[in-house]
């Protein structure tokens, strides 16, 4: 395999809405940013790959718009997934690997204020059984927390310990949303939005966007003292209908940590996409990761959820801690779709 | 309950959507409630945009100079539309248009009326018909179509820009 890694990351704040900006203003600066910060000048950058998603926008193509941010013209070499921009990532790696180009940008956004997320997620579920039901994501996402609770042993208050931390590390994050310090036992004090789910236990609604540069070997040894070097990325996915799945358990996000080598030592830092709390502790639970890991220092999706950004964010913030070198190994984590049904895992290393 | 095999099922979802034009855009839209046409110059390439950018499609830089462009204009290219649309209530066949405004370095889109459809041609001149003042609101609207001005024909080059 080639080596590749992450030489440069930026990210907007996430904000509850930015009325005035429309998604190409918001992701403008954010790209020239992760540009500078990479060191390879915008003209040389190979290949470049994006990830958002029309539902949420509300327009057909709404990729080709935020194309502007890129400057497109004589033509590039260009790509998009209808997925979090993790996965734009993913491909973007897949590219690098051919050999004839040596860097990638890469770019997730989302403005969730223009529609009702929590609604719009409705479309992605199987659609004969149960689009028809309706089933907003905080419901979805309450079955899955339900069967957490029931199978392991789990109660409420672990559920609140996992946000109350989310929100404490947040005060240290500038592009954070919500943050606060909060024990578990006054969160547990609010009603329950969708049992037994509380409103800590689930995202805010975000508009953001991130991006990243990759860079492969000798490219990247030049920009970069140290280079987020990739040496593990694999993802998986679990059945569509979540009713066919053990919703306590997610064999996707174990089986892509093994294919990305997760245990071949210890991971020092982990950047989970988990939208809601309980998914956090199913995803150590599936990646084995203990108690000595230090998980989301960045407040994690709890605290800023700029969806299809957002698993982009934990790439680019666990990428942050080898190139700012305050960790030689971490780990950056995405998900997709209902209940976690995909899971991409990206180990990275100093060398 | 019926004993026949269920082959349609209707699941309706409906989503609505708060669109936001951006900083740009709504410079641009309510311009038109002024009857102004503004559009934005590139720094760097000269190259002047409408409906403008927040930023060069080719370079990147910001596009600051805002430039008020005139109403008159060069069919650059057009088709006949020989299907009603339920939104627009005009008589089958009719001319939509690429035109390009004088001092634009991008064509915008627009009706073309008052002329019989199989007279427009690529290189005709046209000018704006606006909407009374009164009428104007913050939208494209506000122009109802082009329409020919008389004056000769202008060469078009279709292909300016093609080795750029």
């Amino acid at each position: 395999m080639r080596e590749v890694a992450i030489v440069g990351f930026a990210q907007s704040p996430s904000v509850r809405q930015d009325s005035v900006r429309n998604e190409v203003e918001i992701l403008t600066p954010v790209i020239a940013e992760a540009i500078k910060r990479s060191g390879i000048p915008r003209k040389e950058i190979g290949f470049t790959c994006s990830g958002s998603c029309d539902y949420l926008a509300g327009v057909p193509f709404a990729f080709v718009q935020a194309l502007d941010a890129v400057g497109a013209w004589p033509p590039i070499r260009e790509s998009h997934v209808e997925m979090d921009g993790a996965w734009a990532l993913y491909e973007a790696w897949v590219r690098l690997q051919i050999g004839d180009v040596d860097s990638a940008l890469v770019y997730g956004f989302g403005k969730s204020s223009v529609g009702d997320p929590r609604e719009i997620s409705v479309a992605q579920l199987d659609p004969y059984y149960l689009a028809p039901l309706g089933p907003d994501s905080v419901s979805v996402a309450a079955l899955q927390a339900r069967a957490l609770l029931e199978s392991n042993g789990y109660t409420e208050r672990d559920l609140a310990e996992v946000a109350a931390r989310s929100l404490r590390n947040a005060k240290t994050n500038p592009n954070a949303q919500v943050k606060g310090d909060f024990e578990p036992d006054e969160l547990l004090e609010a009603p329950y939005d969708v049992s037994p789910l509380r409103s800590h236990d689930c995202p805010p609604i975000s508009d953001g966007a991130a991006a990243v540069v990759l860079a492969a070997s000798d490219l990247a040894r030049k920009v970069c003292e140290r280079p987020a070097w990739i040496t593990g990325i694999d993802h998986r996915i679990d059945a569509h209908a979540v009713g066919a799945r053990d919703l306590a358990k997610s064999p996707s996000a174990t089986l892509a940590a093994e294919k990305a080598g997760v245990g071949h030592r210890p991971v020092e830092v982990a950047e989970l996409h988990a939208p809601f709390s309980h998914q956090e502790l199913i995803l150590r639970a599936a990646m084995g990761l203990g108690q000595e890991v230090e998980i989301n220092p960045s407040g994690g999706a709890l605290v800023a959820n700029p969806i299809m950004a957002a698993g982009l964010i934990r790439l680019g913030e666990a990428a942050s801690r080898i190139i700012d070198g305050s960790a030689n190994r971490v780990l950056g984590h995405a998900t997709s779709g209902p209940c976690l049904q995909q899971n991409l895992v990206c180990v990275m290393e100093v060398r | 309950m019926s004993d026949e095999p269920l082959t349609v099922l209707r699941s309706p979802l409906r989503l609505e959507y708060t669109y936001t034009a951006g900083e740009t855009s709504s410079r641009f839209l309510r311009g038109f409630a002024e009857g102004k046409i503004l559009g934005r110059r590139c720094p760097e390439c000269d190259k002047v945009y409408v409906p403008p950018r927040g930023n060069c499609p080719i370079c990147t830089s910001a596009l600051t100079a805002e430039v008020e462009l005139a109403h008159t204009g060069t069919i650059t290219k057009f088709c006949i539309v020989n299907l009603p649309f339920a939104a627009r209530n005009i008589e089958i066949p009719y001319v939509s248009a690429s035109i390009l405004l004088d001092g634009a370095d991008v064509p915008i889109f627009h009706l073309i009326q008052e002329v019989p459809y199989d007279e427009v041609r690529i290189g005709m001149r046209v000018e704006a018909a606006w909407e009374k003042p009164e009428a104007r609101t913050p939208g494209m609207e506000s122009i109802m179509y082009f329409r020919p001005t008389g004056e000769p024909d202008v060469e078009v080059d279709l292909f300016e820009d093609a080795d750029a």
